[in-house]
């Protein structure tokens, strides 16, 4: 547990994760939007080609991110599902009592699966080869000019950062407190559902107090290191965008140019 | 030079019900620069309350506190205060900001504005100074508590402080953690020259201090050299500490007749019952 790399990240050096995590960011939500306006099976076929050409250079084994992809995997079945039945549009392929089926539905539900797998590979890409305090840098840094209507940016960047840095001291407090319960003959995995949820009670209360004299010691802890002293706080790393920033934004940028052309020029023509 | 002066300190803890808890009573004491402090008591005693006056984390019920002449009370000083008087504290997992070494240490000077290039300069020197220069790039979850307290020290030292106080720093600690500490803090005194505040129930830490001031029930009843505080018979009875190792076995001896010289570290009790011999 005691190890900063919770989470997804995968630790690797490679082309993906030396990006600059703004640009990862932006790029990612380029992405994002761009799926949404895929029409063709086409336009699948080229992000999906773009996925791959991600993976292939974030040395990030192809198996981590099909993995992320199985924790949807509920709600692209029940998505397709939906769809599936409820298409109304287009030619009968297959009625039998309530069911009808058309082919307009099967196509349009396939295309809402491909969407959404692809979408949850491509997310999860950014957070496999980016570190949570690499992604709270970079949103701290494109969040800047929210800093003109006051918005305290560098106050919920440090808030994220912090809870991130968290997370394994009180996943190994909470291993304590189980241990110490366990040393009393508490049972934490006998029962039913319910019976193990409230066998856990005597581990979250403390847990929660816990964190709430932690999170006080915190306090002073920022207090004694001078936190709000000057606004014109300064930062020890810069972010730096180089020549891969480059090369990956004018290879998203033409993907996404192709998508665009697919479905506003070609209307699905391939 | 005096760097610090409480004139008749006292705390009260506000509690839900019945009187507020007197925590410290009017405590008056002044530390010289350069100075090596020890602020020793048990459990309970105030030491802790007192050391959190000293840098205006919390400010006296009554009484007054002077950093290098300025009222802790000054909210308009709060910052030089707190950048000169540096306070590392029992819990180093409580301390860490960032999950990298070298971004922690930046984390003060940063608050403070500091230019890139002296900062930059300023970790290197932090950490040279509690000798953890290797461990830079690391994260500290994966370290000792003593490294983590040392990592701690340097993220104090980054912001330069002239005063150094060690609230029970060591207290959580293994006793080689402790010894590290201890080590760090006395050749921060002795070589960068700054005025190190020590609280601590072991009395073994106490031993190279210029001053020990002990705490008991919210007053300090005793103060001197170590070789004087540790000689009185109250110490150990009336104000619960324990005596350094080497002091105890002296004591025991000299209890049962032997001719025993006061003695502070274990070399000192080598040589005093090497005479005997």
């Amino acid at each position: 547990m005691k190890n900063i790399s919770f989470g997804q990240y995968y630790p690797a050096d490679s082309f993906v994760h030396n990006l600059d995590p703004r640009v990862k960011i932006l790029l990612m939500t380029a992405f994002i939007i761009s799926i949404f306006f895929i029409k063709s099976f086409f336009g699948y076929v080229i992000i999906a080609a773009f996925i791959l050409l991600c993976v292939i250079f974030s040395k990030v084994p192809f198996g981590s991110v099909l993995r992320s992809v199985k924790g949807i995997l509920f709600l692209v079945l029940f998505t397709m599902i939906l769809n599936l039945f409820f298409v109304r549009e287009g030619n009968v392929i297959l009625d039998w009592k309530i069911i009808k089926i058309t082919d307009y539905g099967v196509l349009f539900t396939a295309k809402m699966a491909l969407r959404l797998v692809l979408l949850v590979m491509g997310t999860s890409l950014l957070t496999l080869t980016t570190t949570p305090m690499s992604l709270t840098d970079g949103l701290e840094s494109l969040m800047k000019p929210l800093k003109l209507i006051r918005f305290p940016v560098h106050d919920v960047a440090l808030i994220m950062s912090m809870a991130l840095r968290l997370i394994p001291s009180l996943m190994d407090e909470a291993q304590k407190i189980m241990n110490a319960q366990k040393a009393r003959a508490a049972s934490f995995d006998s029962g039913n559902v319910f019976q193990r949820a409230k066998a856990m009670l005597p581990v979250l209360i403390p847990l929660f107090i816990s964190s709430f004299r932690r999170a006080d010691e915190l306090a002073l802890a920022l207090d004694a290191r001078c936190y709000n002293a000057t606004p014109n706080r300064t930062k020890m790393k810069k972010l730096k965008a180089g020549w891969r920033d480059v090369v990956a934004t004018f290879v998203t940028a033409g993907f996404i140019t192709v998508i665009m052309l697919d479905t506003f020029l070609w209307m699905g023509v391939f | 030079m005096e760097v610090l002066r409480l004139e008749n300190v006292s705390f009260d803890y506000r509690q839900i019900e019945g009187e507020p808890l007197h925590a410290v009573k009017e405590v008056s004491l002044s530390v010289r620069k350069g100075e090596f402090l020890v602020l020793a008591g048990a459990n309970g005693s105030g030491k802790s309350t007192l050391a959190k006056m000293m840098n205006g984390l919390i400010l006296p019920t009554r009484g007054k506190v002077y950093v290098y002449g300025t009222d802790t009370a000054d909210k308009t000083k709060t910052f030089d205060i707190r950048r000169r008087v540096g306070m590392v504290f029992q819990n180093p997992d409580n301390q860490m900001i960032a999950t990298i070494v070298e971004d922690d240490i930046a984390f003060g000077p940063e608050n403070l504005g500091v230019p890139r290039e002296e900062i930059i300069r300023r970790v290197d020197w932090a950490l040279k100074a509690v000798g953890m220069e290797a461990r830079r790039k690391d994260t500290p979850f994966k370290m000792s508590g003593g490294q983590k307290q040392r990592i701690a020290i340097a993220g104090i030292l980054a912001i330069r402080p002239d005063i150094l106080i060690l609230d029970e720093a060591t207290s959580m600690l293994d006793p080689k953690g402790r010894r590290e500490v201890t080590e760090v803090i006395t050749r921060l005194n002795k070589e960068e020259g700054i005025t190190v505040i020590h609280i601590t129930h072991h009395m073994d830490e106490a031993v190279g201090a210029d001053r020990i001031a002990v705490m008991h029930e919210g007053r300090i009843v005793m103060q001197g050299t170590p070789a004087e505080v540790f000689a009185s018979p109250l110490l150990t009875t009336e104000y619960r500490l324990a005596l350094p190792v080497a002091s105890e076995i002296a004591a025991g001896l000299k209890k049962e007749g032997f001719d025993m010289p006061e003695v502070l570290t274990p070399a000192q009790l080598t040589e005093a019952i090497c005479r005997l011999l």
